[in-house]
């Protein structure tokens, strides 16, 4: 099973997926959505089997590499290969796109655009989500990490809610931007390493790169990479598109795209580029402690849920980024796991405020109101969703924010502390929106609103099950994803030529606990 | 005194400029000769014949590295390349050029004497068969543009310049309807063209002083070996480099771009933005790597600035534009500034990727007009911007083929306009013009903001009452559209075989 091209066939299933159902007519539009449901369960059952098919005890750094021949003239390959750290994402891909897909079942249905096109561009942008990840020539990963706009762009652009447009232009530029840039530093790459695009390569060239020229490719693919997560300050567009996307693909906006971003920086920059990232690293984490304290206020202030959800997100991804950039195993680690569990736990709670938007027909917050008494059900998933979220331990995001502060902790004590401050917000804004909407007195405007004393149906107990089971197993008990995060993680962190540091910091802080 | 002896002439590398010109007498005979009713017909098949044995006769030649006729034509790898690109891109205007079912009567008018306004001028418009000499017209032009890309010494240059612009500038004026925008445009035209056309000649007669010679190989000996001052020597390069930049539309020599693409009928912008643009960065090309490629440390940074320039010009006039003609030149003299960026590279990979550059735009710009062609009211096509409101809803084939011609256009993977802007930025920095490159990301990014906003107008915005009709593409316009989609995808996804013709192109001789 290990010679088999799970990759490669792995990208190019959800294209012809998008194919098939973008020729669906418009009338049978059920028709369209059981074919997308199907085909991404397709795509789920062949990455389980890919996890399987994985080695985990000394196994090589990259798997299940394949290469065919692109543009000989430039050395682009399609070379697909997955690290550790890129196996956990195309997993968490592979589950959420089916959750996503069902959650959106009836999103479409009144609006006055076709619901195949909707489920077509939905598997169109999985197809750029595996390639991005699977990708191992830099090449290759370029053109996915492009045209993953294009899909997304429509998506917003054509489906969204309220100011749309302004949200998927805005997105489209910012994206293309620091896809611009990290353009420049491609090329830039590509002729000082020898013209030829294959990661491994690459790898070994850039050594002799002199300091300052690999500091600004650095920047380059940095601030692409910073713009996608986002960071703080290249943060506005978030909001914007996770305000006005349908909630559905806000879930992968947020869940999926963004993790392109810190795993960019995690496989070409700290890989490519050992000495930058180091220089480069204070000045990331200062970022990083920014965003997540900034964003949480923010997001402490939000009236619109959609909004709010995007900027806890742009604080979860503060703590991802403190997590790289501490250079320890532990804390990469824990980044890489709370990519993963980031993309279960805030593609939950996007999911479950979707539900909620979709039966009150507004997003605000003031709107709702003691929601909690009309629908006990549902209340209770988005009660979970925000103790996930606000990583509550028991839940998965609990694990990893602990090894990131931990891991954080053993060299830069000073970002550690203030990050914790975050957990701190993080339970005011979730707390402060799960009251307003679901607890205290019902507000009466609530109640004239037939679907809200709709509980729960069947179709979004299927579509938040699976993501509360993976939650609540993958915090109990994460051995069998760090096993596979762990070995990556070290490897890059040899790349970047930082060991541990002795656990001296930790033992005492055991020993004064 | 010596009997005047004939030099040596190659005809078989002549062969394709022979073919062309001969077609283009003949089509002037056929004027005369056949009847009204059967010459758009004629015409055409002389015309598309011409151009095919032509291509035939570049593709017998591909093996040829000569120099023949005295010096004056030089037939090598880039000229065949690029005359083969000519053809090519013209055999695909010609079509634009020949449709009639998009318009009773095609796009051009009747009689181009009628006075603007008339009667008369209202019954042309209404749908009398548009006038035939178009095509001579253009197999002229073309012709012109296969012996500018081959010319070998700065005369021959100049003639093939006359020789391809006088057909242009007539062929501007010749739109059915608003006539005098199109008439105006042709006037620009021919005024600044002629200027730049005496700045080339005053250009070539500095550098005869200072080489003593006009052929390129000559001016590179004496550039290699200087004996004078080198004040002729600037003086010469920086005309004659006025007279190629303003054909190339390079800012500040790009104001007549606008206007006359505006202005100019249809297919005779499409057959500009593509044809002209290859003829004139092939002749660009060669003047700059054959005969002064000695003093490339003086040219590079001025002409790198008049690059830079241009990019910006390009995109930031083309954020303000409110009509898609105009869009479209601005997006044009952008183009022409990253085609520079691959020109001033000034390594073999320079100059394949320039030719790749100029294949790859050629056919995406052709699509791109042909599209334009099809939106239309009763008053014509409806350039204006707002006119483009929610045309995806109306017809989403056609909106669906514009997007994508349009995010080739931003440069956006999988298409031909990534792979090109990959292949001149990459020689670019190989050639150590690392500071071009950084300009031309950021024009980059400010350029997609207008392609940008043509997609939304067309997919987001709801159509409203004034959005027209799109007319259903005739079999001619349907084939350019259908080969410009083709090609702008298969060099976006599969560039591979066109790079290695390029590089196996790309050397010239002196």
């Amino acid at each position: 099973m290990k010679d088999f091209p799970f990759l490669s066939i792995l990208t190019l299933l959800p294209l012809v997926g998008a194919g098939v159902v973008a020729f669906i007519p418009r009338k049978k539009a059920e028709l369209a959505k059981l074919v997308a449901l199907i085909w991404s369960l397709v795509v789920l059952v062949l990455s389980v089997f890919m996890w399987i098919a994985w080695t985990v005890d000394g196994g090589e750094r990259f798997q299940f590499r394949e290469s065919y021949t692109w543009i000989p003239a430039w050395g682009a390959n399609f070379t697909f290969a997955a690290d550790g750290i890129a196996l956990v994402m195309l997993m968490l891909i592979a589950i959420l796109f089916p959750v996503v897909i069902l959650a959106s079942w009836n999103d479409v249905d009144q609006s006055t655009r076709s619901a195949p096109a909707y489920f077509a561009l939905l598997l169109s942008f999985e197809f750029t989500m595996i390639g991005v990840f699977a990708a191992a020539d830099v090449f290759l990963f370029y053109v996915f990490f492009e045209i993953m706009l294009i899909p997304m762009y429509f998506i917003i652009g054509s489906f969204g809610t309220g100011q749309k447009q302004y949200a998927a232009v805005k997105f489209f530029l910012y994206s293309l931007v620091g896809g611009l840039f990290m353009l420049a530093s491609v090329i830039g790459l590509w002729v000082l390493g020898g013209k030829t695009f294959d990661f491994t390569k690459l790898a070994e060239a850039t050594a002799a790169i002199d300091q300052n020229t690999a500091r600004w490719l650095f920047l380059g693919f940095f601030v692409a990479f910073a713009i996608k997560a986002p960071f703080f300050p290249f943060h506005t567009w978030l909001p914007d598109s996770g305000g006005a996307a349908p909630a559905g693909a806000a879930a992968l906006l947020v869940g999926v795209m963004d993790k392109v971003g810190t795993f960019g920086i995690l496989r070409y920059c700290l890989s490519l580029f050992p000495e930058a990232s180091k220089w480069f690293a204070p000045a990331a984490m200062v970022l990083a402690v920014i965003g997540i304290i900034y964003a949480a206020l923010l997001a402490v202030g939000q009236n619109d849920l959609k909004r709010l959800v995007s900027y806890t997100s742009i604080a979860h991804f503060g703590f991802i980024g403190i997590g790289i950039f501490a250079f320890t195993t532990q804390a990469g680690t824990g980044a890489v796991l709370y990519m993963v569990n980031h993309g279960l736990a805030t593609g939950l709670l996007f999911i479950v405020v979707g539900m909620f938007v979709a039966r009150r027909g507004s997003a605000l917050v003031s709107d709702f109101g003691g929601a909690g008494k009309l629908m006990p059900v549902l209340a209770g998933v988005l009660f979970f969703a925000g103790l996930a979220s606000l990583a509550l331990p028991g839940t998965a995001p609990f694990v990893s924010e602990f090894l990131v502060l931990i891991g954080t902790f053993s060299t830069n004590p000073a970002y550690a502390v203030v990050a914790t401050l975050g957990i701190v917000l993080a339970a005011a804004y979730v707390l402060w929106m799960i009251q307003r909407t679901t607890q205290g007195t019902l507000n009466p405007a609530l109640a004239e609103v037939p679907a809200m004393s709709k509980d729960i149906t069947l179709r979004e107990k299927a579509v938040v099950a699976p993501l509360i089971v993976l939650l609540l197993v993958l915090g109990f008990y994460p051995k069998p994803v760090t096993d596979v995060i762990n070995p990556a993680v070290q490897a890059t962190m040899q790349d970047v030529g930082k060991e541990d540091p002795a656990p001296t910091v930790v033992a005492d802080g055991k020993a004064g606990g | 005194m010596d009997p005047l002896k004939l030099p040596p002439i190659d005809y078989g590398a002549l062969l394709p400029m022979l073919i062309l010109f001969g077609a283009a007498c003949l089509g002037v005979l056929v004027e005369v000769a056949v009847p009204r009713r059967a010459r758009n017909v004629v015409q055409l098949s002389l015309a598309l014949i011409a151009v095919v044995a032509s291509l035939v006769a570049v593709i017998m030649e591909r093996g040829t590295r000569t120099v023949t006729i005295g010096g004056s034509v030089a037939v090598d790898g880039p000229t065949l390349f690029l005359q083969g690109s000519i053809l090519v891109l013209g055999g695909v205007s010609l079509l634009l050029i020949g449709d009639r079912t998009i318009e009773q009567g095609g796009a051009f008018v009747s009689q181009a004497a009628i006075t603007v306004g008339s009667q008369k001028d209202a019954q042309q418009a209404s749908g009398q068969p548009g006038a035939t000499e178009v095509y001579p017209l253009s197999v002229f032009a073309l012709g012109g543009m296969l012996l500018f890309v081959a010319a070998n010494d700065l005369l021959t240059m100049f003639v093939a310049l006359e020789v391809f612009s006088l057909p242009l500038y007539l062929l501007c004026a010749l739109a059915r309807r608003r006539r005098l925008l199109s008439q105006e445009a042709a006037l620009k035209y021919f005024l600044l063209g002629s200027y730049a056309s005496a700045f080339f000649l005053f250009g070539v007669a500095f550098v005869y002083g200072y080489a003593g010679g006009i052929q390129l190989s000559v001016v590179h000996e004496a550039v290699s070996n200087p004996q004078r001052s080198p004040v002729l020597l600037y003086a010469g390069l920086g005309l004659i480099s006025i007279g190629l930049l303003f054909k190339a539309a390079l800012a500040p020599f790009h104001v007549w771009t606008p206007d006359v693409y505006q202005g100019a009928p249809t297919p005779i912008t499409a057959f500009m933005a593509a044809c002209t643009k290859v003829a004139a960065f092939g002749a660009l090309l060669r003047v700059l790597y054959v005969a002064f490629e000695g003093v490339r440390w003086d040219f590079q940074p001025i002409l790198g600035g008049i690059a830079v320039l241009t990019m910006f010009v390009g995109a930031i006039l083309a954020v303000t534009q409110t009509d898609l003609k105009r869009l479209l030149a601005y997006s044009s003299i952008a183009n022409a500034g990253y085609l520079m960026v691959g020109v001033l590279a000034l390594n073999p990979d320079g100059l394949s990727s320039t030719m790749f550059y100029l294949v790859a735009y050629g056919f995406s710009v052709l699509a791109a007009f042909a599209i334009i062609s099809l939106v239309r009211d009763s008053d014509g096509e409806a350039t204006h911007l707002s006119r483009w409101a929610g045309i995806g809803r109306k017809s989403p084939l056609l909106a669906g083929i514009f997007t994508f011609i349009l995010l080739a256009f931003a440069g956006i993977p999988l298409t031909s306009g990534f792979t090109s802007k990959f292949a001149v930025f990459g020689a670019a920095v190989d050639g150590g013009q690392t500071w071009l490159v950084i300009f031309g990301v950021i024009t980059s990014m400010l350029l997609a903001f207008p392609y940008l906003r043509v997609v939304v107008l067309m997919w987001l915005s709801e159509p409203g009452e004034t959005t027209p009709a799109v007319s259903i593409p005739g079999f001619l316009t349907s084939a350019v559209l259908a080969l410009g989609l083709i090609v702008t995808v298969a060099l976006g996804v599969a560039p591979a075989p066109l790079i290695e013709l390029t590089q196996q192109a790309a050397e010239f001789v002196r």
